[in-house]
C-alpha cells in the first residue's frame, strides 16, 4: 500500500487529495462508506486477501499483461512508442483489475449482490463476469443512449446473467446510470455493494480503484526497467474518470523525471475546461453551468462520456505533477485507424485519446520514449466505427 | 438561538399537536401558488425544492419535477428572489444539493437564503462530515440547517446529528430514495423512536410518507411529517399550473385533519 507522503498515496482522514475528493452522499449511505473503508484496509493488509486477487489477476484475468514495443508507429512518428496491454486482459479492458478486487471484497464484506453502472459497458461487462465467477447477483445500470450505442455489451452481460437497467432521467448516459446505482445502494445498502467502475465518487472508492489498478503501473515500471533500463520519459492514459489513467501513473508518479499526461475527450474535459464542483459524492473538477447544473459530456467515445474526473487527477492537475490535455474525434478517428494498420492492435476509442495526443505532439516528444496505456481492445467500437470510417475503408 | 422553523415546529408540538412540512419543488409550474396553498391548507412550513441535475437522492416523481422546472429555466438565485418575494404565512425551507450551493459560494447562497426571509436549508448530500464549510455560513447567516438521519445511522451517530442539526431533524424513514409507498415502512417508527431518545428538537420522518394513514400512524412516535412526493405526483398530474394549488391544498388540508384527528 501507498505510504503517507507519497505524490499518488493515501487520501487524508476526510477522504481527500489536497482539497479534492471527500464523501458527499446521502446520510443513508455514510456507515456503508466507512464500512467499505474499514474492509478495504483490512483486506489488503491481508496477504490471503492478496493472494487470492493475485492468483485471479494471473491464472483468470491473464496478468501480466504484456508491454509492446512499437516498432512501425515508431518509425511512422519519429517517436520511441511503447504500449501497455491492458486490451489483453480477460473482457478486454483495464476494467477486470478494480472489479475482481471488488467483487472478493464485496464476499468478504458478506455481500451477495453486486450493483455497477457503465458507460461504454466495459466495466459492466466486467462486473457480471466477477459476478458470475464467484456466483454473485448483478445489477448493471446503464444509460438510455449508451444501450442503443453499445447494443453487444448489453447482450454479453445480460448473457453473463445479469440484469441491465436503462438510465431514462437526464442526458441518459454515464452520469445518469452514477445517480441510478447510487439511488439503488441507497435502498439496498444492506446487502448490496456498489462496485463503482473508475477512480471517482465518495471516499474510499477513488483510493481503492486506484490501488486495485497500481498493478498496471507495477508491472509496466519492472517492464519498462527491463527493456529501457529506466523509466519512459511520458507516461500518456486517456482519461473520462480517469482509472486506467490512474493506475498507470501510480508506478511513475514518484519519480519526477517522468512526465504523466492525462488525454481527456474535448467535448467531456472535466479538467481542461471544468471548473471544481462536487458531484457524485465528490469534490472534483466538472463541466457545469454557472448555476452549478452539471452540463452533459459529448464523446465519440461512451466510456469517456462523463462529465466529472476523479478527484486525485483534480489534485494531480492542481499540483502540476500531471498534466492534461484534450484531443477532439476526428483526431481520435485518426488514430485509432494509424494503430490498426501500424501495429496490427484495434484500439478501443478510449485509449485512441491517448494515441491521438501523441500523433499531433510528436515533434515535440521527438527522440522521447513515450508509454501508452493501452486499456481496451476496439472490438466493442467496431460497429460503430464502420459507420463512421464507411468513406475511408 | 432557535430559529423561526423550529419555533413554528415547537409550537405546534407545545399545543399539543403533530407537524406538516409538505414539499414543492420550485420552478415548477406556478411553484408559488402551490407552495401558498400548502401553507394555507394547514402546514406548520413549507419545503422548497430548488432543482438540481443530478438528485440522487430523489425517486422518479421528484427527478420528474425537477427536469421539468430546470428545462422552463429555473435557477436558484432567481428562485431564492421569488420566494422571498412570496407571502407565505408559515416558515419555508429551500431543499437543493451541495453542487448549486458550493457554485454560488457557501457564504453568498446562505446570505442570500436570509435575505429572502428562507428559515432553513436542507442539503441531502452533505452528511455531517462535510457540514463544516456549510453550517459555518447557514449559522453566521441565521439559517437552520436541517441534517437527515437514516436508520443506518449507529446510535453515537444518531446523537452526533441531533447535536448539529437545526429546525428539526429529518428522520429518513426508509432506505431509499424519495417517493411514495403502499405501506409505511416499520423502519420510519423506529428510526423516530430513537431519535425521540435522543432529542428534544422535533423529530419529524419524511421519504416513503404517502398517505394521511401513514402519517397518523409514524406520528403515535413521530412529532411530525415531511410529505414530498405523493404532493408533487399530484402538482404533475393536474398540469402543474395555478389549477394544481387546490390539489395541493386538498391533500395537505387531508393531512392535516387526520393528524389534528390523530
Amino acid at each position: 500500500m501507498a505510504a503517507a507522503g507519497q505524490v499518488m498515496g493515501e487520501p487524508d482522514t476526510t477522504g481527500r487529495f489536497g482539497e479534492y475528493g471527500g464523501r458527499f452522499v446521502p446520510e443513508t449511505l455514510v456507515p456503508a462508506l466507512a464500512e467499505l473503508d474499514r474492509g478495504f484496509r483490512s483486506a489488503w493488509a491481508d496477504p490471503e486477501f492478496r493472494g487470492e486477487l493475485d492468483s485471479l489477476l494471473a491464472d483468470y484475468a491473464g496478468r501480466p499483461s504484456p508491454l509492446t514495443e512499437c516498432h512501425r508507429l515508431s518509425a511512422e512518428l519519429g517517436v520511441r512508442v511503447l504500449f501497455k496491454r491492458e486490451d489483453l486482459n480477460h473482457t478486454g479492458s483495464h476494467k477486470i483489475n478494480n472489479v475482481l478486487g471488488q467483487a472478493l471484497l464485496a464476499r468478504r464484506m458478506g455481500k451477495s449482490r453486486l450493483v455497477a453502472e457503465t458507460g461504454a459497458g466495459q466495466h459492466g461487462v466486467a462486473t457480471a463476469t466477477a459476478a458470475a465467477l464467484l456466483g454473485m447477483e448483478c445489477l448493471v445500470y446503464m444509460g438510455e443512449v449508451d444501450m442503443a450505442r453499445q447494443e453487444l455489451n448489453v447482450f454479453r452481460m445480460r448473457l453473463l446473467g445479469a440484469e441491465v437497467t436503462p438510465a431514462t432521467s437526464g442526458s441518459r448516459t454515464l452520469k445518469d446510470a452514477v445517480n441510478e446505482a447510487m439511488r439503488d445502494w441507497v435502498a439496498s445498502v444492506e446487502h448490496s455493494h456498489y462496485c463503482l467502475g473508475s477512480v471517482m465518487g465518495p471516499h474510499p472508492y477513488p483510493w481503492m480503484v486506484r490501488e486495485f489498478h497500481r498493478v498496471i503501473g507495477s508491472e509496466a515500471a519492472v517492464q519498462c526497467r527491463d527493456l529501457l533500463g529506466g523509466p519512459p520519459d511520458v507516461v500518456v492514459a486517456c482519461v473520462g474518470g480517469g482509472s486506467n489513467a490512474a493506475g498507470i501513473f501510480s508506478g511513475f508518479a514518484e519519480d519526477p523525471a517522468v512526465e504523466l499526461v492525462g488525454v481527456e475527450p474535448a467535448g467531456g474535459a472535466a479538467v481542461g475546461r471544468g471548473v471544481p464542483g462536487i458531484v457524485h459524492g465528490m469534490r472534483s473538477y466538472l463541466m457545469q453551468d454557472e448555476f452549478g447544473q452539471v452540463l452533459e459530456a459529448h464523446s465519440i467515445s461512451a466510456g469517456l462520456d462523463y462529465p466529472g474526473v476523479g478527484p486525485e487527477h483534480s489534485h494531480l492537475a492542481s499540483t502540476g505533477r500531471a498534466t492534461y490535455h484534450q484531443v477532439d474525434d476526428s483526431e481520435v478517428v485518426d488514430a485509432f485507424v494509424l494503430t490498426s494498420r501500424t501495429e496490427g492492435i484495434i484500439p478501443a476509442l478510449e485509449p485512441a485519446h491517448a494515441l491521438a495526443w501523441v500523433v499531433r505532439e510528436r515533434a515535440a516528444l521527438a527522440g522521447r520514449t513515450v508509454l501508452v496505456n493501452m486499456s481496451g481492445r476496439g472490438d466493442k467500437d467496431v460497429a460503430q466505427m464502420m459507420d463512421v470510417l464507411a468513406d475511408r475503408i | 438561538m432557535v430559529g423561526p422553523l423550529e419555533t413554528a415546529l415547537r409550537a405546534r408540538r407545545d399545543a399539543g399537536g403533530k407537524c406538516l412540512v409538505p414539499y414543492l419543488t420550485g420552478g415548477l409550474g406556478e411553484w408559488v401558488t402551490h407552495v401558498q396553498a400548502a401553507a394555507a391548507a394547514g402546514a406548520d412550513a413549507v419545503e422548497v425544492g430548488i432543482p438540481f441535475s443530478d438528485p440522487v437522492m430523489d425517486g422518479p416523481v421528484i427527478q420528474e419535477a425537477s427536469e421539468l422546472a430546470l428545462r422552463a429555466g429555473a435557477n436558484p438565485p432567481d428562485l431564492i428572489d421569488e420566494l422571498g418575494r412570496t407571502e407565505v404565512g408559515v416558515p419555508t425551507a429551500v431543499m437543493t444539493y451541495a453542487n448549486l450551493v458550493d457554485r454560488a459560494g457557501w457564504t453568498r447562497f446562505a446570505s442570500s437564503l436570509a435575505a429572502a426571509g428562507v428559515a432553513g436549508a436542507i442539503l441531502p448530500d452533505i452528511p455531517l462530515e462535510e457540514t463544516g464549510p456549510w453550517c459555518e455560513a447557514a449559522d453566521g447567516a441565521g439559517v437552520e440547517t436541517v441534517l437527515l438521519a437514516a436508520p443506518t445511522a449507529p446510535d453515537e451517530r444518531l446523537e452526533r446529528i441531533v447535536a448539529r442539526s437545526r429546525g428539526f431533524v429529518y428522520a429518513v424513514g426508509l432506505l431509499g430514495v424519495t417517493g411514495e409507498r403502499s405501506t409505511l415502512a416499520d423502519s420510519a417508527v423506529v428510526i423516530a423512536r430513537r431519535l425521540k431518545e435522543v432529542t428534544d428538537l422535533p423529530v419529524l420522518v419524511g421519504v416513503g410518507i404517502s398517505t394521511p394513514e401513514q402519517a397518523v400512524e409514524v406520528c403515535g412516535v413521530a412529532d411530525g411529517v415531511v410529505v414530498g412526493s405523493a404532493v408533487v405526483r399530484r402538482v404533475l398530474s393536474a398540469g402543474a399550473g395555478a389549477a394544481a394549488a387546490e390539489v395541493v391544498a386538498d391533500l395537505v388540508g387531508s393531512f392535516r385533519s387526520a393528524l389534528d384527528a390523530g
